[in-house]
């Protein structure tokens, strides 16, 4: 009994033939619904912080460099490819690609940094905020990134024994 | 890049033998590196075979951020792997903490805990991305990605008074005006 079935297994097996995908050396076309990693055009960013504040890793951060010049640095690293960037994006400078093969051996490797020139009040020169602080939190760009503050996020590793962790991660921002 | 490559050849010639640890992930990733194992993907054409102790294992791959609750067990795990060993960091939890890299429980990526080798981001990351980063350990495949940087090099809009800028706490401000 127990030998036929052996023989109608095997016989199945060679009838779904062959299953595998060659996959490195040959690749297969994406769902045309996947979302890959998001991809920023620098042309059309207006540097608004849509995207920073929609962004539910915490992933696009945004920082003024100074009065004029503001650096939206997407980390990539934990990244969960949800599309919000892309949908919330007014000038819908994020595209989500179909890009899926960024594995790396450096963290750094998947970082996209965009630096962007932001027009100023001509009378003051001042970037300008309107509204109360209630109507700010709505506001698209209005959340200027401590980066202090990330990184007393990443450093929770106290717990841990006595010897630092082997290799403290250096945060995105040098 | 070239040197851990040439060291992963050296090492790891015949095959790799993975231990599967999951740090507090939410599943996702771990159906997913399940799946890479399933005859569609089939990675023992590659030698690679999952193992269920880390006292037989070449290879680590770590799903899940690094959680107040697991750190020590995975670093303990780490530690019973013989010693030529990589770790993989599978999904975003793994190399940067996901959407929960700032929670109380969270500790950070597995990063904070073991020094990772390769990082194959997504939430879950397509089994064809596990595979990839695979083949690039074992230098079959070359990396494809690069940090990318754009910058504007001229200003959109004429700036108003360029003699009245002045630097205050490390910003670049413009004057007050004494008189109007
Ligand atoms: S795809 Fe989602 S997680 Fe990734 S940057 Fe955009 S909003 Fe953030
Ligand atoms: S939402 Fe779009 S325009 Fe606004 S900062 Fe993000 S990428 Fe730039
Ligand atoms: S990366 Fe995404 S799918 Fe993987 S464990 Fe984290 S949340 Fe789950």
């Amino acid at each position: 009994m127990s030998l036929l079935s052996k023989i109608k297994e095997t016989l199945i097996c060679f009838k779904a033939g062959r299953v595998t995908l060659p996959y490195p050396r040959e690749t297969r076309p994406v769902p045309p619904r996947f979302r890959g990693r998001p991809v920023f055009d620098a042309a059309k960013c207006v540097g608004c912080g849509g995207c920073a504040s929609n962004c539910p890793a915490r992933e696009i951060l945004m920082v003024d460099l100074c009065q004029e010049v503001r650096v939206v640095k997407y980390i990539g690293r934990r990244c969960t490819y949800c599309g919000r960037c892309a949908d919330v994006c007014p000038e819908k400078a994020i595209t989500m690609s179909k890009e899926f093969e960024t594995a790396t051996n450096e963290i750094h490797d998947i970082q996209q940094e965009l630096e962007l020139f932001m027009g100023t009040c001509q009378r003051c020169g001042r970037c300008f905020t309107d509204a109360g602080p209630l109507d700010q939190l709505k506001m698209k760009g209005y959340r200027f990134d401590e980066l202090d503050k990330d990184r007393w996020v990443y450093r929770s590793a106290g717990y841990l024994e006595k010897e630092a962790a082997v290799r403290d991660i250096e945060i995105e921002m040098d | 890049m070239s040197i851990l490559q040439n060291l992963c050849q050296q090492l790891f010639k015949r095959s790799l033998w993975v231990y599967h640890a999951n740090s507090g992930g939410c599943n996702g990733c771990d159906i997913e590196v399940l799946n890479v194992l399933t005859p569609y993907y089939d990675v023992e054409r590659f030698g690679i075979k999952l193992v269920g102790s880390p006292r037989h294992a070449d290879v680590m791959l770590c799903q899940g951020p690094a959680m107040r609750s697991t750190g020590k067990a995975l670093r303990r795990a780490y530690e019973a792997m013989p010693a030529p060993k990589l770790v993989f960091a599978i999904g975003s939890c793994a190399c940067g903490g996901g959407i929960w890299h700032d929670t109380y429980s969270v500790l950070g990526p597995v990063e904070k805990i073991l020094p990772v080798s390769y990082y194959i981001p997504g939430c879950p990351p397509r089994p064809e991305a596990i595979i990839y980063g695979v083949a690039v350990a074992l230098g079959v495949v070359d990396k494809k990605s690069a940090p990318v940087k754009f910058k504007q090099m001229e200003l959109a809009i004429p700036r108003y008074h360029p003699e009245d800028l002045k630097e205050e706490n490390g910003m670049v401000v413009y004057q007050k005006c004494e008189k109007i």
